[in-house]
């Protein structure tokens, strides 16, 4: 299939339009479902449309305009008073028009509304991939290996309980909004980290998922750009996927940080990562909030990349930020990651000894197991160290990861 | 106004003091329960609110025969049982979960927040 200028026209609309019009519809109707539908209906009318009459020169107002007169239609078809009731009141809308600051978005509003507490964290996920990130149920279902009747019915369910419960449709009191933003950026996160490392199926990475994280990064960027931890967020997500052509080998083994090759390291997702990193340095250097989790990650991820080679990398820098993380998160993962550091300092003996005290906990996690045979090979503890590849690739989901843990285990002499 | 049933359970069979550790426990909470009450009361939030006897001292009645079955016990078999509630009014959701989080701290146990339907919901319903 060749691409024509008007499939471009379309597929950037989308990208850029969807989550507009989704919002303004289910502000204007106060229905998710309506505006979802509608939303649909427009873009599909806009495919024959366009063909016909060209790109109109507002794609984005004429995708609204539609839905609008979509979901109008569909309100006069069915019966119920009270809808007919908001159509006449969205004919002769009196309400002011959308406000042009950030903060009073409607996509804003969806966001919050898409990431409600209330909701299970996996109908989370799949609203705000749906409802703003446009993605197809079918899309979906894919990304996370769950046939398309589930994640139908998954959306369903959580469209219901916001219409039945009465979820609101608003950007948070002024109180609220630092713990329900964290549970926000907490979603896109993880959607990013399904990406990035796939816990499951034969796919080490899922572009299609990382790219969209990324686009809802940006999309919180625009909208809050003066937050810290969503500038954070972005920048842990832009450094981390700036390495991902890197971290897979053409045989599909994993390839770790130090051994990858940093000429295929995407330069531009570096360089606006950083940006964001400096921004956020010279923020809290002239007394601005204190960085949260995100800010340290980027951080982190920031040395990393700044490094030209694996032996340049500045480690106590990074074991002073996994520090402030520990304190910010003083979970188990976080010590296990910070012992990672404390090795190329200490040396593994020390980073073992760490580790020793987290092993009970992440006993199910296969990087504790990775971790602690890469350590035990280094110290030449060679029978340990098969012993624990061993428990680390019977826990690893990742197709590209066991592969690499398989090679180092047979690299070693029984 | 959205109506919203909050709902606190307990052991089946509670203890003297209920599910409270001691007799000081228990009238603390009802302390502060009363107070959360009032507040509800004031705010125009409450509709109703009571605590019921043990699970134990309930009947099941089933009167779809020709003749009413009555059953010692309640309805469900579970461990926990509904202990009291409160119908209130909010205007959302994120109204009630404030409200719900004050009455359990008040209570001392946990709470359930369950929309009631409502005119919009009722009327889809005949039309479906």
């Amino acid at each position: 299939m060749t691409h024509t200028p008007l499939d471009d026209a379309i597929t950037r609309a989308h990208r850029e339009e969807w989550a507009r019009v989704v919002a303004r519809l289910a502000r204007r109707l106060g229905d998710l479902d309506i505006a979802e539908d509608a939303a649909g209906e427009a873009f599909a009318v806009a495919v024959e449309r366009w063909r016909q009459d060209g790109v109109p020169p507002n794609p984005g107002g004429w995708l609204t305009t539609t839905a609008t007169r979509r979901a109008i239609d569909r309100i006069r078809r069915e019966s119920q008073r009270d809808l007919k009731h908001q159509a006449a009141q969205m004919l002769y809308d009196d309400t002011p028009p959308e406000p042009r600051g950030p903060v009073e978005d409607d996509r804003l509003r969806l966001v919050f509304t898409c990431c409600h507490p209330a909701l299970s964290m996996e109908a989370r996920v799949a609203l705000t991939l749906r409802l703003l990130g446009g993605l197809t149920v079918a899309e979906i279902a894919r990304a996370f290996l769950v046939r398309e009747t589930t994640m139908a019915q998954r959306i369903t369910r959580a469209k219901a309980k916001i219409k039945a419960a009465h979820v609101p449709f608003r950007v948070p009191s002024e109180q609220d909004i630092r713990h329900r933003l964290t549970g926000v950026l907490a979603v896109v996160y993880l959607i990013f980290n399904e990406g990035y490392l796939a816990g499951e199926g034969d796919d080490p990475l899922r572009a299609d998922l990382t790219d969209e994280a990324i686009r809802l990064g940006r999309l919180l960027r625009t909208l809050l750009p003066e937050d810290g931890e969503v500038a954070g967020l972005l920048a842990l997500m832009l450094l981390t996927d700036a390495r991902r052509a890197a971290r897979v080998s053409r045989t599909g083994e994993l390839v770790t940080l130090d051994e990858q090759d940093r000429g295929a390291w995407d330069r531009a997702l570096i360089e606006e990562g950083h940006a964001l990193v400096h921004e956020r340095l010279r923020v809290v250097a002239a007394g601005g909030e204190p960085p949260g989790r995100y800010q340290v990650l980027a951080a982190i991820n920031a040395v990393h990349t700044d490094a030209r080679s694996a032996r340049d990398t500045d480690w106590s820098q990074i074991v002073a930020l996994y520090d402030r993380l520990t304190v910010l998160d003083p979970s188990p993962i976080v010590r296990l990651n910070r012992a990672v550091a404390v090795a190329e300092i200490d040396g593994p003996e020390v980073a073992l000894a760490e580790i020793a005290r987290v092993a009970d906990v992440l006993d199910g996690y296969h990087a504790l197991h990775a971790t602690r045979a890469d350590l035990l090979r280094r110290l030449g503890r060679s029978r340990e160290s098969s012993l624990a590849y061993d428990r680390a690739i019977e826990l690893a989901g990742n197709p590209a990861e066991r592969a690499y843990l398989n090679r180092r285990r047979d690299q070693l002499t029984p | 106004m959205s109506r919203y049933l909050l709902s606190v359970f307990g052991p089946a069979e509670p203890t003297e003091f209920g599910p409270y550790p001691s007799k000081k426990a228990m009238l603390e909470s009802f302390a502060d329960t009363g107070a959360f009450n009032d507040k509800l009361e004031r705010e125009g939030h409450l509709v109703f609110a009571d605590g019921l006897e043990p699970a134990t001292t309930a009947t099941t009645v089933d009167g779809r025969g020709d003749a009413p079955v009555f059953t010692d016990g309640p309805y469900l078999e579970t461990k926990e049982f509904l202990g009291g509630f409160w119908v209130i009014e909010a205007a959302d959701l994120d109204a009630a979960l404030a409200l719900a989080t004050e009455a359990s701290r008040a209570c001392r146990g946990k709470v359930e927040v369950r929309p009631f339907h409502s005119e919009e919901s009722i009327k889809a319903l005949l039309d479906s």
